[in-house]
């Protein structure tokens, strides 16, 4: 077992650093350079050089390079070239949003859809199952962004109980942070509550099948008693592992919510600094990101591990 | 027991009182909403709009402003004297005036702030409105003498831009994220991302502003935009970015809308420099090919107003010359010919990412196939049309708003993108540059614009609009955009 997790540990490793490379690469490729879009149309000469020298980007490209990894390396970001502040500062402003937003989405999708997909393959074909399906198919159909306006339409504009976007803030309390970061996570968690019940009900379904379920039921384990203690748990490896997926996913969907709601959060800080060629924050965020599917990646393994006992022998892994 | 809830409910009523009572009071905040957010506070370092949206005047104080219709009004300096050769300018400064810091404000600081801006290694985004500037003397702390190398007309507008504002050495380093300066607004807060909250200046030299409070709201999505006026979180947008909404708006009697003019001349830049539009006729058949108010309906919802030169239809110098080349296709098409293309043209046009520009073209695009100019559109980024486009002349034909103030000068740089070469245009610029008197450089401006007219230099298509919708209870706010700026000073709630 040990072996497996430094074996994940090293495939980390080694993911991040081709992923530094291959950023840092891609930048350098993209048309645009950070100068003439902080000075707009109408600077010298002269002026660019200057500010491309105050940059650092007259050095040589390795040299840039290494001296960007080796900040990393050290927990040191760089600083951004329009804001002229330390990269880490600008990300940890925005993990503030970002991160309970992230967290929220997640735990109200699974509130929602654990219980709803097992419902549905409990009561299989039935008018609770046919009910939850529709819902979970609308779910997935609907586009998340057309979700939250409707949402602004009717908690915002309509009723005000809600403000239509912005964020309130931690320094006021929990409450008012909350209440600005809760139509985003709904946003956010309905299409992914959808994929997850459906990813639930036909795993659960699955595993009603098998022989061990089969055979507690011969013993005279009352059928729910059997959904509990022996389908769900077996039946949680799958949904854990799109869970893993859609964490990934939700980075995407966070840069279009957080437009919608314009609120402060790492996707549109990245929007924003792609829009500027402010490369290094671009960089520094884009490997960041990547670090953290791969650690998500790492940690769904480990949850593997935990539930499924066969696994820890190595004898599938 | 009666007696003991009786005052229970007076003690609520009393507090539902005295809740209620500040709401009915004389509001003296605002909360403004920007499309895009500043990279930083220091108008001397970086050319974003967003950066004067913010601080113009509220924190920054030239030794010029100019005011909501474009003209020049004294503000640190509070007049000056012209020699008769036009070189040497007497500034006298006002008195009394403090820093947000609290250090006093004098010559010195003009000084500084100027050799600053003009340093080899300065980053100043305008760095040529220094260039003019010979000699700077402080013959005491009220007085700045400036000496100019050659007589300079816009010198006392040009001291009104944001890059030449007057900033202190001791904080200097340190204005894109803490800004000190001399204006009737201090820097409060900013959340990165959401918020720029600025207070009022108990300290200020000049009259003391109603608003005590100032929250910039960044919201770059249109329709959270059109969400956020609707939800009332926002009071007032200065540049609406949602003009298909702006119909809803005014329609709904708690909303003011006010469509104003800006300084973005929005053109079909062409490259002179590229066959076959190095060719007068091709060009002038490009300007018959154009319906500018087809344009202005299909792509801006009807907001804007076409122009016919390179020139602000708000200024007192604008000329009309809309009628210079009529929308006529088969004058046009006849045009094509005789230069020789009756067959027609192809031909690319770079397009970068605003609205005006990836609707317009489209339009452009159609309405110039009708005379046999097939187009090929490329979509392109604000990074790559900088590079491509304007630094690289890379391009056939390209849309793009000029929104810098007073810029008709361009057309006289040689290593400009349209590739425009005309001593006789640059004659005129050189007399207006020399030129004080404000009706004759008037004059001079009115020539250049027929000059460019006729050499159909670029299709002009039309000013951009400045769309503001704000509470119907607020006033002061700017309706025009000489500048970018959101001028705060006179903007208070009605009774």
């Amino acid at each position: 077992m040990f072996r497996l997790i430094a074996q994940r540990l090293v495939a980390l490793v080694a993911t991040l650093f081709a992923a530094s490379l291959v950023v840092f690469l891609v930048m350098q490729v993209l048309p645009g350079d950070p100068a003439t879009i902080i000075l707009g149309v109408g600077a010298r000469d002269d002026t660019l050089a200057a500010l491309r020298q105050q940059l650092g980007l007259d050095r040589p490209l390795i040299v840039q390079y290494l001296a960007w990894v080796g900040g990393l390396l050290s927990g040191d970001l760089g600083t951004s070239y329009t804001y002229s502040r330390p990269v880490s500062e600008l990300v940890l402003q925005r993990l503030n949003v970002s991160l309970p937003l992230a967290l929220m989405a997640i735990a109200l999708s699974t509130a929602i859809a654990i219980p709803c997909g097992v419902l549905a393959a409990a009561r299989r074909n039935r008018a609770a199952d046919i009910g939850v399906s529709a819902l979970a198919q609308i779910g997935i159909a609907i586009p998340n962004f057309w979700f939250a306006m409707l949402l602004i339409l009717l908690f915002s504009i309509h009723l005000g109980w809600f403000p239509a976007g912005g964020f309130a803030g931690w320094d006021g309390g929990l409450i008012p942070g909350l209440r600005s970061l809760l139509l985003p996570a709904v946003a956010l968690a309905l299409p992914q509550a959808a994929i997850l019940t459906r990813v639930t009900r036909s795993s659960v379904l699955e595993v009603l099948g098998e022989d061990h379920v089969r055979t507690a039921r011969a013993k005279g384990l009352t059928r729910s008693a059997a959904l509990w203690r022996h389908a769900v748990r077996n039946a949680l490896i799958p949904v854990v592992t799109i869970m893993g997926l859609q964490f990934s996913f939700l980075v995407a969907g966070t840069i279009v919510i957080e437009n919608v709601f314009y609120l402060p959060g790492l996707g549109r800080l990245l929007f924003q600094a792609i829009a500027q060629r402010d490369l290094i924050v671009v960089q520094s965020l884009v490997v960041l990101l990547a670090g953290f599917v791969v650690v998500v990646n790492f940690l769904v393994d480990l949850a593997y591990l935990s539930i499924d006992p066969r696994l820890r022998s190595g004898r599938h892994g | 027991m009666d007696m003991r809830r009786l005052g229970l409910i007076a003690a609520l009523a009393l507090a539902a009182a005295s809740i209620v009572a500040p709401a009915a009071a004389q509001r003296t905040d605002i909360t403004m909403g920007m499309v895009l957010e500043p990279p930083h506070l220091d108008p001397t370092a970086g050319a974003a709009a967003a950066i004067r949206e913010v601080g113009y005047r509220n924190i920054f104080e030239g030794l010029t402003r100019i005011d909501r219709n474009g003209a020049v009004q004294p503000l640190l300096a509070r007049d000056w004297e012209i020699s008769d050769d036009g070189l040497v300018y007497t500034f006298h400064l006002q008195e009394g005036v403090k820093f947000h810091d609290g250090s006093p404000m004098t010559s010195a600081d003009v000084a500084f702030s100027f050799k600053r801006a003009m340093a080899e290694d300065s980053v100043n985004a305008q760095k040529q409105l220094f260039e003019p500037i010979e000699k700077l003397e402080t013959p005491d702390d009220h007085t700045v003498v400036i000496t100019l190398k050659r007589p300079t007309g816009h010198f006392p507008f040009n001291l009104g831009w944001g890059d030449m504002v007057i900033v202190s050495p001791a904080s200097a380093d340190t204005n894109k994220t803490r800004p000190i300066g001399t204006g009737p607004f201090r820097f409060a807060e900013w959340v990165p991302g959401d918020r720029i909250v600025l207070t009022r200046n108990p300290d200020y030299w000049g009259e003391p502003v109603a608003l005590e409070r100032a929250t910039f709201k960044i919201i770059p999505d249109p329709a959270a935009a059109v969400a956020a006026m609707m939800a009332g979180d926002v009071d007032a947008f200065a540049n609406f970015p949602a003009p298909e909404a702006i119909p809803q708006f005014e329609a709904d009697p708690r909303f003011t809308v006010v469509i104003g003019s800006t300084e973005g001349e929005t053109i079909l830049a062409i490259n002179n420099g590229r066959p076959p539009f190095d060719d007068l006729k091709v060009r002038q058949a490009i300007a018959h090919a154009i319906d500018r108010q087809a344009i202005i309906e299909g792509a801006m919802f009807g907001l804007g107003t076409p122009i016919g030169s390179h020139f602000a239809p708000h200024h007192p110098a604008y000329v009309d010359l809309t009628g210079v080349y009529p929308y006529d296709p088969a004058k046009a098409k006849a045009l094509l010919a005789e230069a020789g293309h009756a067959d027609g043209i192809k031909a690319t046009l770079k397009l970068p990412p605003p609205s005006y520009a990836r609707r317009g073209g489209e339009v452009i695009a159609e309405q110039l196939r009708q005379v046999g100019i097939d187009l090929e559109i490329i979509p392109v980024e604000w990074a790559q049309w900088l590079e491509q486009v304007f630094r690289g002349k890379d391009y056939d034909l390209t849309i793009v708003s000029h929104t810098e103030p007073m810029d008709i000068e361009i057309y006289g740089r040689d290593d400009y993108y349209f590739n425009y070469h005309n001593p006789a245009f640059r004659e005129v610029l050189d007399r207006l540059a020399a030129e004080t008197d404000t009706q004759k450089r008037y004059a001079l401006m009115g020539e250049a614009q027929k000059i460019l007219a006729a050499d159909a230099v670029n299709a002009f298509l039309f000013q951009l609009a400045k769309a503001g919708v704000w509470d119907a209870r607020l006033e002061g706010l700017w309706e025009n955009s000489p500048i970018p700026a959101n001028d705060l000073t006179e903007v208070r709630w009605k009774e």
